[in-house]
C-alpha cells in the first residue's frame, strides 16, 4: 500500500446517480486484485476531512475504473472533479476474492452499488470459469448491468427482471446452482447479506461476501471497523485489514 | 541541511524533534511504518494498553463530522501480554523513543501495568490515559476527578522512574487545576488535550451515529480548544506539556508550541496522510532556517500576550 496522485481521465454517469471514475495509474492497476479497496482524499482541505473508501470496478490496462453514486457532500465533489485533475489514493487496501480454486461456476450475487467490485472479477474470471450474474435492486434504475456476463435481475418492485429480492431469485434457481461446482461471491447491503448467509448456508454453498464498515484510515491503524467473528469467541476482526472480503460463515453479518 | 536544533525536552526524555505520534491513531506502528520513516520521528505513542486485552466497542465507531470525527473505539486493545511478546520486537527495530500508554479501569490496574513495562528497555517513557470518554468505567471519571488523578499519578510514579506523563481530558472546567495536581504528585509532563465528548444523530432514523451514543471529538475541528487548555496550562503550572488536538500541518505545530508546548502529537492526520509526520519534521527544520530559529524549543511558550 502506498500514497498516489493520478490523473482522472474521463468521468461517466452511468444511470441515475451511478457514476464511473476512470484513472490513469499503472503502479495501481499492477497490484490490485478484485475485492481490493482504495481510500480517496477527495479535497486537500478540512471538508471533507477523511478519506472515502471505494472497491475497485474493474482494471483495463493502465486504467482503473471506480463506481459511486452521490451519498453526500464527498461523492458529489467526486462526480464533478476536473478531468485531468489528480486523485490522491491510498491502497491498494484489504483482501480480494480468492478467485481460483476448485469450482466450475462464479456466482456472482449483488444489491444496488455492491455491483462495483464485479466488473474487475468478471474480467479476471472469464475464459477460465463459468459465470453467472444475479443483480439486485429497489427499482429499474438501482440495478446495474454495467459489464457483467449472463445476468439474471431482480428489482424489489417488479420494474424489472424478477419481483422480489435477488436472494429470493437464486432460490429460483436453485436446480440449476445445485447441477454444478459452484462459489458464490456476493456484495450488497447488510440485509441482502443477511439473507444470503442463511441460504449458503442451508444449502453448503461456499461464498464469499464483500462487507461494509465506516472506517476512518482503511488500513488498520485507527480501529474503526469492527466485524464479528464466528470462529474465535469474543473477538472482532476489522473490515479494512482483515476483510473486506470474508468467506461469509466467518463473520456475524 | 543546517544546524537548527529540533530537540526538546520531556523531562529526563530528549526527543530528537517535537513531533509524536498520538495514541490510538498508530496502533503499535507496523502498518504506519510503511508510509513515514519513524526513525524520523521525535516519538510514538501507543495504542492504551489495559492489563488484559480488550474487545472494544461494537460498530460504528466512527463517524466524520464538520472538520472533525467522533470515535468510539472502546480502548480495543492486545493487552500487556501480547504488546510485550509480539508488539515490542518490531518496535525494538527502530532508533525513536517508544512512549507506552496506560489505560485502566482501577488505580491497581494502571500500577500493574506500569510495573510490568516498565522492565522492558524499549519503553522510554509512559503516558497515562486518565480521560478516554469512550469507557463506562475508569477512563473519564477518573480524568474528572482531581483526588483521583493525584492519586493514580502518585501510585504509578512509585512503579517507575521513566518520564511519566498525563494525559489530560479537556471535558473539565479547570484543566490547569489537573496539570498542577499531576505535577505536585511527580509527573514530569502533562499532554493535552484528549478528545472532547461529542454526539451526533442520524435525523431520519432518530439514532446516534455511533453506537456509543457519544464519542471523543478530534481533528481541526478542536484545534482552538486545544490551544486554549494548552495556554491555560502554560500559564498557571511550569509542567512540560505536550500539545495534542487537530494538528494538520507544520504551521499548526509551530502554534502549539508558542501557545506553550514543548512537544505535540500528531493524532487524526495520521488516519488522512500517514505519510504527513516525517514531511512536517522536514517542514518544522525549514521554517526554523527561513527565520533564523537556531533552537526550536526557543518557540516553547513564547506568546506575545
Amino acid at each position: 500500500m502506498f500514497i498516489i496522485n493520478s490523473p482522472i481521465k474521463e468521468i461517466l454517469e452511468l444511470q441515475d446517480h451511478i457514476y464511473l471514475l476512470k484513472v490513469y495509474s499503472p503502479e495501481l492497476t499492477s497490484k490490485i486484485r478484485p475485492g481490493q479497496f482504495l481510500n480517496i482524499r477527495v479535497s486537500e482541505r478540512v471538508f471533507p476531512l477523511l478519506r472515502r473508501p471505494f472497491s475497485v470496478c474493474d482494471v483495463d490496462g493502465d486504467h482503473l475504473y471506480l463506481m459511486f453514486n452521490i451519498m453526500g457532500e464527498g461523492t458529489n465533489m467526486l462526480a464533478h472533479k476536473p478531468i485531468g485533475s489528480t486523485l490522491d489514493i491510498l491502497g491498494p487496501l484489504g483482501n480480494g476474492f480468492n478467485f481460483e480454486g476448485d469450482y466450475d461456476t462464479a456466482v456472482i450475487v449483488a444489491g444496488g452499488l455492491g455491483a462495483a467490485p464485479f466488473p474487475f472479477l468478471t474480467r479476471m474470471l472469464d475464459g477460465k470459469k463459468n459465470i453467472l450474474t444475479f443483480i439486485g435492486g429497489r427499482t429499474k434504475s438501482d440495478v446495474i448491468t454495467y459489464n457483467f456476463k449472463n445476468v439474471e435481475k431482480a428489482s424489489d418492485d417488479g420494474s424489472v427482471g424478477f419481483k422480489g429480492n435477488v436472494v429470493q431469485l437464486l432460490e429460483k434457481n436453485l436446480e440449476q446452482l445445485k447441477s454444478q461446482r459452484i462459489k458464490l461471491f456476493a456484495c450488497g447491503p447488510t440485509a441482502m447479506l443477511r439473507v444470503l448467509k442463511d441460504f449458503c448456508l442451508k444449502y453448503e454453498f461456499d461464498c464469499e461476501a464483500s462487507t461494509e464498515c465506516a472506517m476512518a484510515c482503511g488500513f488498520g491503524i485507527c480501529q474503526g471497523c469492527p466485524i464479528e467473528s464466528t470462529s474465535e469467541k469474543d473477538h472482532y476482526l476489522l473490515v479494512c485489514k482483515d476483510g473486506p472480503v470474508f468467506n461469509i460463515k466467518d463473520v456475524v453479518i | 541541511m543546517s544546524k537548527v536544533d529540533l530537540s526538546v525536552k520531556i523531562g529526563s526524555l530528549t526527543l530528537r524533534n517535537p513531533i509524536t505520534l498520538a495514541s490510538g491513531t498508530v496502533g503499535y506502528g507496523n502498518e504506519i511504518s510503511e508510509f513515514t520513516d519513524l526513525n524520523r520521528l521525535g516519538g510514538i505513542v501507543t495504542k492504551s494498553l489495559s492489563l488484559k486485552p480488550r474487545k472494544g466497542n461494537p460498530p460504528q465507531r466512527i463517524v466524520e463530522t464538520p472538520a472533525g470525527m467522533l470515535n468510539a473505539i472502546g480502548l480495543a486493545n492486545v493487552g500487556v501480554e501480547v504488546f510485550l511478546t509480539e508488539k515490542i520486537p518490531f518496535l525494538k527495530q527502530f532508533d525513536v523513543p517508544i512512549i507506552c500508554n496506560i489505560a485502566a479501569s482501577t488505580i491497581d490496574e494502571y500500577v500493574e501495568c506500569t510495573k510490568i513495562l516498565t522492565t522492558e528497555e524499549t519503553i522510554k517513557a509512559f503516558e497515562i490515559n486518565v480521560s478516554c470518554p469512550n469507557v463506562k468505567e475508569g477512563g473519564l471519571s477518573f480524568g474528572n476527578d482531581l483526588n483521583s488523578v493525584g492519586r493514580i499519578t502518585e501510585k504509578v510514579r512509585a512503579a517507575t522512574n521513566k518520564p511519566l506523563i498525563i494525559k489530560l481530558s479537556p471535558n473539565v472546567s479547570y484543566i490547569a487545576d489537573f496539570a498542577r495536581v499531576a505535577k505536585e504528585n511527580g509527573a514530569d509532563a502533562v499532554s493535552a488535550i484528549n478528545t472532547l465528548v461529542g454526539a451526533a444523530f442520524n435525523i431520519f432514523t432518530r439514532k446516534p451515529k455511533i453506537h456509543n451514543v457519544t464519542g471523543g471529538l478530534s481533528g481541526p475541528a478542536i484545534k482552538p480548544i486545544a490551544i486554549a487548555k494548552v495556554l491555560e496550562i502554560s500559564r498557571s503550572v511550569d509542567i512540560p506539556i505536550i500539545g495534542i488536538g487537530g494538528i494538520m500541518d507544520w504551521r499548526d505545530v509551530i502554534e502549539f508550541m508558542i501557545a506553550g508546548s514543548s512537544a505535540v502529537q500528531i493524532g487524526t492526520l495520521n488516519f488522512i496522510d500517514p505519510s504527513a509526520p516525517a514531511k512536517i519534521v522536514q517542514q518544522l527544520e525549514e521554517h526554523c532556517v527561513k527565520n533564523g530559529i537556531e533552537n526550536i524549543s526557543s518557540l516553547i511558550a513564547s506568546y506575545q500576550l
